[in-house]
């Protein structure tokens, strides 16, 4: 196993360019997940991982070895494909051995091993069968069985879950987070869907037209998003964007949204100009006396929370509260910001200020 | 629910379709089976009227087939020990012996090697070239692509005359190497082309799991794209193979002795010795043969492939 570390990382079709100077580690048994919205270069990162795309320039090391120039076969990489790509004129035994096949691997010594790897997959029973007739889930795991049988120092993971329906999506993600758990082998997890990034991953990257915009633990990015992107892209319903003019200076720990001010971690630098007040639904509490006014447009009850979108006059907001609080569409209310937790950025620049909260997370 | 099925035809349109096909199928083999019936009769069974379908089956259209035969006078002849062989008894019972062998054999020959010669350098290049278009990125690939195609639109046979004059400067007339050549040049726009249809066909990540399983791209290349391949390379074989088998034109005009192909020399048979029908008969039937077996022996992949792989994956 291995710790991959990508280095300025870029990739251009022709005049287009799909990856701009990516820069992150991937570290060795980490469940990584490159996440981002469809066309913004995470399979050509993982292509040009795996040693399918050349990089145009930058660097990849895997352990420490640069194999940035190097092709595919030399890399010890196992990959599984969104579409799974098994060989259709081979049965699943065949399918799985053929990887060790390419290194000579006595036959016994095969033999051996992909029942090893049919057995931790449940597949046994299918190993003489054509992968044709084969399910979704099924087919998934004879991918699966063909990138582990081999020992390889990483797997790379393009949606793997995408051509699988909803319920079994659930099922087969555990089933990969366990495999994880139990191999520790570190694995490159593409994917555009940001709950399964939070639930499995490790470490994620947010990618949008090909740059990284932030880099961190799952709740790093989720509680301090390093840009407007990320904060919008995570988390469901999204964070509430509170547009305003206004400035502090560094060292401030509140900031003036129309008359009334809002505490927030204390600034690390001078912010002024077109500005956002980020924070999530879970941090907004109404409360009837709070001075920030909002009047309520509608409720969606979900259980024990309840979503309430209001309207403010810095725009629309919506909370999550518990659903035993009462809310009434058309009634007037207060808002009141849980402090620790809001983010401000800098409406042109799409940046987060760095705040005593955030200081130690990784900006992309 | 309408008393028509979307699925199931009536049964007067079944019967009407299988009449249909019925007489079509006597129409299109009743020349083919005219022409074996008579490679099977004598010479005046062959020519009596009116024609004969029952008739008592002989193998002499296909020994005047592979030999030349002379009459000698009648006291000569009647002095000759017994027939040896079953080959001698038939040429005797024409009142002729036998003078030695035909060419006919070492023409056939001649369009074996020329035919399946050009079909597997055609689908040897074809699927390389192929391959490449598909695959990579080739600079002016449009315009080579419609290069190749190019070649084909002018009829071939247009350029007879600077051909002939060419293959006689470069010593190919009359060669096998030089119709071998020639039915490549013809048929490799027409392989390229329909090969490169079926491997864009082919997912690309088939391959690219192979090099990422550890193989280099021409084994990928070897193992996953040329069997899955198949089918598309099978059927543009035969039709490689049916073109260069059958083609008449360049052959007459390019070959004379040496590598002379079947098709010009059937003709000839006709005046050997008259009109002797059973062994045109049996020299037409002969050369029928192996491209009947070459498509049955592909049929398997040829049923697959003429939809044009639309409906793989
Ligand atoms: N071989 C190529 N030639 C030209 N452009 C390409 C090529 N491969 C990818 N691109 C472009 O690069 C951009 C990034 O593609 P990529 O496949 O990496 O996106 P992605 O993040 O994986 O998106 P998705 O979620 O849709 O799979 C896209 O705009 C795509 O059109
Ligand atoms: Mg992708």
């Amino acid at each position: 196993m291995a710790e991959i570390v990508i280095r300025n990382l870029r990739k251009e079709f022709g005049a287009f360019t799909a990856v701009q100077g990516s820069t992150f580690t991937i570290r060795d048994g980490e469940f990584f997940m490159l996440l981002g919205p469809s066309g913004c270069g995470k399979t050509t990162t993982l292509r040009m991982i795996a040693g399918l795309e050349l990089p145009t320039s930058g660097q990849i090391l895997i352990d420490g070895e640069d194999v940035s120039q190097k092709p595919a076969s030399q890399r010890d990489i196992a990959m599984v494909f969104q579409m799974f790509a098994l060989y259709p004129h081979m049965n699943v035994r065949k399918n799985i051995a053929y990887p060790l096949v390419s290194q000579g691997v006595p036959r016994a010594e095969v033999q051996r091993k992909v029942a090893e790897v049919a057995r931790i997959l449940r597949i046994d029973h299918l190993l003489d069968k054509g992968v044709g007739g084969l399910s979704g889930g099924d087919r998934q795991r004879v991918a699966l069985g063909r990138a582990i049988v081999r020992n390889p120092k990483a797997f790379m993971m393009d949606e793997p879950l995408g051509a699988l329906d909803a319920e079994f999506r659930e099922i087969m993600a555990e089933e990969l987070r366990a495999l994880h758990d139990r191999m520790h082998a570190t694995t490159v997890y593409v994917t555009h869907d940001q709950l399964e990034a939070m639930q499995m991953g490790d470490k994620i990257v947010v990618m949008n037209h090909g740059v990284v915009e932030q880099f961190g633990t799952p709740q790093d990015i989720y509680d301090h998003p390093a840009t407007l992107f990320v904060a919008d892209f995570i988390g469901s319903p999204a964070m509430n964007f509170l547009r305003f003019e206004g400035s502090a200076p560094a060292g401030a720990a509140t900031v003036t949204l129309g008359d009334t001010p809002i505490a927030l971690p204390e600034l690390r630098e001078a912010a002024s100009g077109s500005l956002v007040l980020g924070v999530r639904p879970e941090h907004v509490a109404l409360s009837d006396s709070a001075p920030l006014r909002a009047r309520i447009e509608a409720v969606e009850y979900l259980g024990t929370t309840q979503i309430v979108t209001l309207s403010t006059p810095q725009g629309t907001i919506k909370a999550r509260t518990p659903s035993t609080l009462p809310a009434r569409p058309g009634d007037l209310t207060g808002l009141v910001l849980n402090a620790s937790r809001l983010s401000l950025f800098d409406a042109t620049t799409g940046r987060a200020f760095r705040t005593a909260a955030n200081a130690g997370v990784n900006h992309g | 629910m309408s008393a028509y099925s979307v699925t199931e035809p009536s049964k007067a349109s079944k019967w009407a379709a299988g009449l249909l096909v019925a007489l079509y199928t006597i129409i299109t083999l009743l020349p083919l089976v005219w022409i074996i019936s008579t490679s099977f009769k004598t010479g005046p069974d062959s020519i009596s009227y009116p024609p004969k379908v029952v008739f008592e089956p002989s193998l002499e259209g296909y020994v005047n087939l592979f030999t030349t035969r002379t009459r000698i006078a009648a006291e000569d002849f009647a002095a000759l020990p017994p027939p040896e062989t079953w080959y001698d008894r038939i040429v005797r019972d024409q009142g002729m012996v036998i003078a030695g062998q035909s060419r006919f054999g070492e023409r056939f020959m001649n369009s074996v090697i020329i035919g399946f010669g050009s079909t597997f350098l055609s689908i040897f290049l074809g699927t390389l070239a192929a391959y490449a278009f598909s695959r990579f990125r080739v600079p002016l690939k449009d315009d080579l692509l419609f290069f190749i195609l190019s070649t084909r639109m002018m009829p071939p046979i247009a350029v007879a005359i600077p051909i002939y004059l060419m293959y006689r400067e470069l010593g190919l007339s009359d060669t096998h190497l030089g119709m071998i050549l020639l039915y490549t040049a013809v048929n490799i726009s027409l392989a390229v082309w329909l090969l490169k249809g079926f491997i864009d066909e082919i997912p690309r990540e088939y391959e690219e799991a192979a090099l990422i399983d550890g193989y280099t791209r021409f084994q990928a290349f070897r193992k996953v794209v040329l069997p899955q391949a198949a089918t598309g390379i099978a059927s543009t074989a035969i039709f490689c193979l049916i073109f260069a088998w059958n083609e008449y034109a360049f052959a007459v005009l390019l070959t004379s002795g040496n590598a002379q192909t079947a098709p010009p020399f059937i003709p000839t048979i006709i005046g050997v010795g008259g009109q002797d029908w059973p062994a045109v008969a049996a020299g037409a039937t002969l050369f029928l043969l192996p491209v009947m077996i070459f498509t049955i022996l592909l049929r398997k992949h040829l049923l697959r492939g003429i939809t044009f792989g639309a409906v793989r994956k």
